[in-house]
């Protein structure tokens, strides 16, 4: 059976039919909120029930909960905050407990009934959540830009925004569906930022090996820079898939929401996002979601802990190297060789040898990924 | 963000009898638990969501909406 959706009930707020055009003319006179491609993601990934059981953007205390206790108000798991925020000469616009039009791209994209507007601290959030203010940090430096103010209200969705990869887009609804009439039971939830090389998967067929299937749902929108391409990921993964995985067991489905490299929180929220979708097992790698040296290789396992009333069942995999005296791709646990029989798989090496035109060997990444990564003029997002 | 007076409302106070408090005090010793109040704090969680879990209706979607979901699934090669 799925997962039960993360607090008791899937979301679902898409105005449809009359009351959808009814919205869209009255969206023309609300005051407007303007969304970049991040909150724009947010808020369709809230109406979804992606997010369930949130219904809009948190308030102060919710807000106050997820950063101090890694908790809604009602003591439901959620560690990293879904904030909208907006500029003062946008704010002065709204009073609390009217209507407003979220716009993106110049069109209305859904409307929001606004509870609260508030003030925030961005160092105490970095603190937080990111644990360092180091403007280095990717996800600091990305907060520290952000607006002054937070508009909290529940949202309701009046258009979908264009996805490129709309054949490779599926919904919390659609996959719970689809996992059921696969007959799956279990799903182990695989989260990605990366084209796939050989420790990937190795990791993704041993958690296979224990469950129904496999859904690999790796992240498109905004990543870092060096991070790979959206249509490369996608691209590879396809490869990989066609040549290397069995059919029934797999489902491949990207998923719109932006990177944190928040680490630990970000892994809790990764596992709560594909409970949503009906995972009742999720991978946790080493360093999950982490950037450079801010977390340690497995705190991400370590905050799993933590949370008892998750609902999904983290699977801690180890990290994957090739072995020659094994002959094949083995972890600490399993191989009893020493260091100089294994060789690592290292993404920054990987990176750095595609960045060259030059073909990463066999056990590194398979032929038929590499030749799809290399056939990609610039794979690295600038 | 709440300020200072309203943060010491975080926690409440819950009472045990002594003999059960002594009692995870000394089970909780070389363990990840720092305090008895961590220790039931993660129990009461764990049983908290098995029985909210229990209490949770079955998830109702409507046979028309399941069939557009599948033939939507269909036409896009996921069955």
């Amino acid at each position: 059976m799925v997962s039960r959706p993360h607090g008791g009930r899937l979301v679902e707020l898409i105005a449809r039919g009359r009351r959808r055009e009814r919205l869209l003319r009255e969206a023309e006179e609300m005051p407007r909120i303007p969304l970049n491609d991040g909150l724009a993601a947010d808020t369709v990934n809230i109406a979804h029930g992606v997010y369930s059981p949130l219904e809009g953007f948190l308030g102060s205390d919710d807000l106050y909960h997820v950063l101090h206790d890694m908790r809604l108000s009602d003591d439901t798991p959620w560690t990293i905050p879904i904030t909208l925020d907006a500029p003062r000469e946008t704010v002065e616009a709204l009073r609390e407990g009217d209507e407003a039009a979220l716009y993106y791209h110049g069109r209305p994209l859904a409307v929001m009934r606004i509870e609260e507007i508030y003030t925030w601290d961005k160092e105490e959030y970095c603190r937080l959540v990111f644990k360092t203010v180091d403007r280095n940090h990717p996800g600091v430096a990305k907060t520290m830009k952000r607006e002054e103010y937070f508009i909290a209200g529940r949202i309701e969705l009046i258009d979908e925004p264009p996805e490129p990869f709309e054949k490779y887009r599926l919904w919390p609804k659609e996959t719970r569906v689809l996992f059921q009439a696969k007959g799956w039971r279990t799903i182990a939830g695989f989260q990605t930022r990366n084209v796939p090389h050989r420790g990937h998967e190795y990791v993704q067929k041993a958690a296979l090996t224990f469950v129904d299937g496999l859904f690999i749902n790796p992240l498109v929108g905004w990543k870092k820079p060096g991070d790979y391409r959206d249509e490369v990921i996608v691209a590879a993964y396809q490869a990989l898939i066609e040549h290397y995985y069995p059919k029934n067991s797999i489902v491949f489905s990207v998923l719109r929401m932006e990177m944190r490299y928040a680490g630990p929180r970000e892994a809790i929220h990764h596992a709560i996002v594909r409970k949503n979708f009906g995972c009742t097992h999720f991978i946790v790698g080493r360093d999950h979601a982490g950037v450079g040296n801010y977390y340690g290789p497995y705190e991400a396992w370590d905050i799993f802990r933590e949370f008892p009333d998750l609902g999904i069942t983290p699977m801690f995999v180890r990290e994957a190297f090739y072995c020659k005296k094994c002959g094949g791709m083995v972890n600490e646990k399993i191989c009893p060789h020493g260091e100089e029989y294994r060789v690592r798989i290292s993404g920054t090496k990987l990176r750095e040898m595609i960045r060259r035109g030059i073909r990463p060997p066999e056990y590194m990444m398979r032929p038929e990924v590499a030749d799809v990564v290399l056939s990609f003029k610039n794979p690295f997002i600038q | 963000m709440p300020g200072r007076e309203e943060r010491k409302h975080r926690y409440t106070t819950v009472s045990i009898p002594v003999t059960l408090y002594n009692r995870i005090k000394e089970l909780i010793k070389d363990t990840g638990f720092t305090s008895v109040s961590s220790f039931v704090t993660y129990v009461l969680r764990e049983v908290v969501a098995d029985m909210e879990r229990e209490k949770m209706e079955s998830e109702t979607i409507s046979e028309e909406e399941k069939k557009r979901i599948l033939e939507r699934l269909k036409a896009l090669g996921y069955l």
